[in-house]
């Protein structure tokens, strides 16, 4: 295809999670999804809880990055992601997803005040935004 | 000469003070590499959220940011000092203060009056001596840097800077070259400066032009404009924070160890009076002994 290219970083505040050249970035935008050429024009917005993705080059399978929201800045030739909290794809925990889901909707039950309901809120779309990644990612890795 | 039983005491005690100077050295070194590790993990966020606040600068933006804009006169400024909580950390916090000090008395000769703002025990003993204006201060922050106990006791400058009162802010700190280098440097926090300062005193710019070109924003300008302000504050106070840990923990590892060497000196030259002392104490009494005889 072309070879046209498009620098990405994504870093969290814990670390810098991915640096390098990308054909393709798909994200999750707040007001939808955001899928990024090479050379888009300025772009400024808010990312939220989601998967992103990367189309590397000379590459069949994209790389996937969990983040927790954060912010995206688009300039024609390179792409800044500020996660919140990003994980790689690989390292996504599913027993551990599957318990902060449980314990969120727990929370949800026992809702004492409203600062919690939103809290617990805020943990379950997490959960599962991660869970479904989660999915995504090991089914398209087994019928590899 | 002195008696050998003072000499002992005195061998024991500084040994006492060599096993506390020892013990404080092993714990700032694995604290230290802990500080590091913290440290340069989130330096990439902080320069990746500098470029983008100083490519929102550059834009034509069609909200101006009061962060982004450079005041022709300055009558008030702002500044964040940011010491440790403890001492026994070499010179670390005696270079910040002395530069403090001099920008302070810089500022008075201009006629700018200074609003503080301290973080760390050390910087707000050092300020209330002074007698200066200090508007908050937070201290006892611990090993790692928690940016919501930054949050609250920055507001104040940070509102006055909005509604107009302070018209620049400056950051105070001591940044972190290598474990036996520490420099203290002074940076402008707002508005944001046109360059970005590693701690090792590198310059990077951004490839941004000035221009007329504008971003697409989702949803709207505002408030997409003061998250990333927001964020941005906050990635460099919280990085500035965790770069003086780093800092205080390798002057301190490297202060102790010196103390450390020094009382083995000691202990060294004490042992050796001590020998000597009691050789002579034997020799003398030999020759007492032998005198003793001969006169019988």
């Amino acid at each position: 295809m072309s070879s046209l290219r498009v620098r990405v970083d994504v870093v969290s505040a814990e670390e810098l999670i991915f640096s390098g050249e990308a054909e393709f970035v798909a994200l999750p935008g707040i007001c939808g999804e955001l899928g990024i050429m090479p050379r888009h024009t300025p772009l400024l917005t808010q990312i939220k809880p989601g998967a992103v993705r990367l189309k590397l080059p000379g590459k069949e399978q994209e790389e996937v990055i969990f983040v927790q929201g954060g912010f995206l800045e688009v300039q024609p030739n390179y792409v800044t992601v500020l996660a919140d909290t990003a994980i790689r794809a690989k390292d996504l925990d599913e027993k551990a997803a599957l318990e902060a889901k449980k314990k969120a909707e727990e929370a949800m039950v026992n809702r004492s005040s409203k600062e919690d309901i939103a809290r617990a809120e805020a943990e379950l779309a997490v959960a599962v935004v991660q869970m479904d990644i989660l999915h995504k990612y090991k089914n398209r890795a087994e019928t590899r | 000469m002195a008696g050998s039983k003072e000499i002992r005491t005195k061998i024991k005690s500084v040994q006492n003070t060599r096993k506390i100077t020892k013990a404080m050295e092993m714990v700032a070194a694995s604290k230290m590499r802990k500080a590091q590790d913290r440290m340069r993990a989130s330096r990439p966020y902080l320069e990746r959220m500098f470029y983008i606040a100083s490519h929102v600068a550059k834009a034509n933006t069609e909200y101006r940011h009061p962060f982004l804009v450079r005041r022709e006169t300055v009558k008030r400024v702002g500044a964040v000092i940011i010491s440790t909580d403890k001492g026994l950390c070499g010179g670390l916090n005696t270079n910040l203060l002395r530069m403090v000090l001099q920008q302070h008395k810089a500022w008075k000769a201009q006629g700018l009056e200074v609003d503080y703002v301290a973080i760390g025990n050390k910087g707000l003993g050092f300020l209330s001596r002074l007698g200066a204006n200090v508007v908050s201060s937070v201290v006892h922050l611990g090993d790692v840097p928690h940016i919501d106990r930054l949050v609250g006791p920055l507001k104040p400058l940070l509102d006055a800077y909005i509604e107009g009162n302070i018209d620049e802010i400056h950051v105070f700190s001591t940044g972190f070259v290598n474990t036996m280098k520490q420099l203290a440097r002074q940076d402008l926090l707002l508005p944001v400066p046109p360059e970005f300062r590693t701690p090792t005193g590198e310059v990077r710019k951004t490839e941004a032009q000035h221009g007329s070109w504008d971003y697409i924003y989702e949803p709207d300008a505002k408030p997409l404009l003061d998250g990333v302000m927001r964020r941005y504050i906050e990635a460099v106070i919280f990085q500035v924070l965790a770069e003086n840990m780093a800092s205080e923990q390798s002057a301190r590892m490297v202060a102790m160890k010196a103390a450390s060497d020094n009382a083995n000196k000691i202990i060294n030259e004490l042992q050796l009076m001590y020998n000597k002392t009691r050789q002579a104490a034997i020799t003398q009494e030999l020759t007492e002994i032998v005198g003793g005889a001969a006169a019988v």
